[in-house]
């Protein structure tokens, strides 16, 4: 090992750091991927039934829409306790990196259809009524006019759904999810060695960093307004 | 081609039902462009909306090509639409498409083949083929108002709606979007709806028109008819400010003779009809006011004149047989 990273930080493993980075990249990338496959139809679902839309049903919107809330008022540390028992069905094992995307996956994907259901209203809807008068069906409005009108702010929901993960593993470390935030809370917090407190909400700080830089260049890219 | 048989239409606002459409029946010939106008709120849109089901009608039936389509749902509805054609005052294109994506939207919707061709055919007949490859906000809004209507026609369809489609453009570009939908209605033959607040759209355009007022159809006929011989108080308004005559009219209390005011249509209005007649009776006259322009094609033109002279009767008689519109003007 290098003997200056080794004279400024004394105690850091950087296999382990490098270990924690993989884990932490894997669960944001496994628990995006799931929550934007599940977020998007919740989406698009609140969207469409909510009052005056193309499928306007009141009483669903309703419950979906109490779901959501209720899903996002738990704070994530209560809700993957909560939903041990869940994850333990679902993967076998009731933490660890993959235990921790169901959590995660439950945590986020409420807060990301929110999102997508107000990027879908800024949505012009004199657009949507002309893709009306042609004939199309509400799969065809969705697929071809919602989701690709709308790309500039679900891709800003996506980034901005990212970060907020990025947080929801770190806190996940503590109930033993592992990745970053496990290493702060262990060595940092518990085991009091700063070094590692600090490198690991650095890297943090960088992965939140590349996210939100990557999402702005591709908001940036896809706007044509 | 459209027919609307006893058609009202309520909306729901706050727990009361506020009417936007009384009783109205109108048939609409096919291939004819038919103009509706009225002021803001007198329920344009509405009717319009519901030719291609955009709303229902409270009660009263619409009848497309002699079907009743009041209660069409599902394929049958997307069929309908298909074959009628919508452009809109604010354009509605796809931002994230490009001119060309957004022409072949509609055949995508229906699978249709050979899209490029038919994109490329459609851009050509609106003079956008240079700018296939750009995005609506990139256009001007006369260039996005024939993305609008090269969309429209994507599918061939049998009637083209219009809602206010010039009333955000510019007098020149309306004038030149007006007329490339009078080149189509000449060369597709397709039946063209039209609404709109300004009675020079409908002057321009029009073959017949209707005029809605607080959703009632007050008059109704052929441009020339409505527009020499407005009825209804709101035509008259509309007609005066089509000519430039806000406000109240002229003066003439000075004037010695009677007042009439001439109107002229088609070739009358270049004949020299007005000085053979004096030559021939005697009479003689004072001009106040007059115009010649054309509706549609056909040039009219309209005389306000005081006349006298002891052949006056003798004088109107000719020129009323040589088809000459007179019209005593009380003042
Ligand atoms: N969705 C709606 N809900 C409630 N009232 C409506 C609705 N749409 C139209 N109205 C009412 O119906 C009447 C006619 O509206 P419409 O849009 O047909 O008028 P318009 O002649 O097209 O006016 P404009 O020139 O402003 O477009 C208005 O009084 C309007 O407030
Ligand atoms: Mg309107």
């Amino acid at each position: 090992m290098n003997p200056f990273l080794h004279s400024l930080f004394p105690n850091i493993d950087w296999v382990e750091i490098a270990q924690a980075c993989l884990d932490t990249l894997v669960m944001l990338g496994g628990s995006l991927l799931f929550t934007v496959a599940t977020g998007l139809p919740l989406g698009v679902s609140l969207f469409l039934t909510a009052r005056g839309q193309l499928h306007a049903k009141p009483r669903l919107y309703g419950v979906m829409s109490l779901l959501v809330n209720v899903l996002r008022s738990v704070p994530f540390i209560i809700l993957m306790i909560l939903l041990i028992p869940l994850t333990k069905a679902l993967t076998g094992v009731s933490i660890g990196i993959r235990g921790a995307i169901v959590p995660l996956v439950i945590g986020a994907a409420p807060f990301f259809a929110r999102l997508v259901e107000t990027a879908l209203r800024e949505v012009d809807r004199g657009v949507i009524e002309a893709s009306q008068a042609m004939g199309a069906t509400t799969w065809q409005i969705v697929r071809r006019v919602l989701l690709p009108e709308a790309r500039a702010g679900l891709i800003a929901s996506a980034t901005v759904t990212a970060v907020a993960l990025v947080g929801y593993t770190a806190m996940g470390g503590i109930v033993g999810a592992g990745g970053l935030g496990a290493l702060a809370y262990q060595y940092g917090y518990n085991g009091y060695k700063p070094d590692y407190m600090l490198v690991t909400v650095t890297l943090l700080i960088v992965l939140v960093q590349i996210l939100q830089m990557l999402g702005d260049h591709l908001v940036q890219r896809y706007s044509r307004r | 081609m459209i027919r609307f048989a006893a058609v009202t239409k309520s909306y729901r606002v706050n727990g009361a039902d506020v009417s936007a459409l009384h009783p109205v029946d109108l048939e609409i010939a096919p291939g004819e462009v038919f103009g509706i106008i009225g002021h803001s709120g007198a329920g344009k849109s509405t009717l319009l909306r519901l030719i291609n089901l955009l709303e229902r009608p409270s009660s009263g039936q619409v009848f497309v090509s002699g079907k009743d389509v009041t209660h069409a749902e599902g394929a049958e509805l997307r069929g309908l639409r298909r074959r009628i054609g919508m452009i809109f005052q604010h354009f509605n294109l796809l931002s994230s498409r490009t001119v060309a994506q957004n022409v072949a939207f509609p055949l995508e919707l229906h699978g249709h083949a050979d899209t490029a061709g038919r994109v490329r055919e459609l851009l050509a007949l609106v003079g956008l083929s240079e700018h296939a490859d750009k995005y609506p906000a990139q256009l001007s809004g006369g260039q996005k108002q024939r993305v609008g209507i090269a969309r429209a026609l994507a599918s061939k369809p049998e009637i083209l709606l219009c809602d206010e489609a010039t009333s955000a453009l510019d007098p020149q570009t309306t004038a030149s979007v007006l007329e490339l939908l009078a080149d189509i209605n000449e060369k597709l033959g397709l039946t063209i709806v039209l609404i709109t607040h300004e009675m020079d759209v409908i002057r321009r355009v029009c073959d017949r028109v209707a005029v809605l007022d607080a959703g009632r159809v007050v008059e109704s006929g052929s441009v020339a008819d409505v527009f020499l011989h407005p009825q209804h108080p709101t035509t008259r308004r509309f007609v005066a400010e089509a000519e430039h005559e806000e406000g109240r009219g002229p003066d003439y209390s000075g004037v010695t003779g009677r007042l009439f005011r001439l109107s002229f249509r088609g070739d009358t209005t270049y004949a020299p009809l007005l000085s053979q007649v004096v030559r021939d009776t005697g009479v003689e006259y004072n001009l106040l006011a007059g115009r010649i322009e054309r509706i549609k094609s056909m040039p009219y033109g309209q005389l306000t004149l005081a006349m006298r002279g002891d052949n006056l009767e003798a004088a109107l008689e000719q020129l009323r047989s040589a088809g000459v519109d007179i019209e005593d003007i009380a003042r």
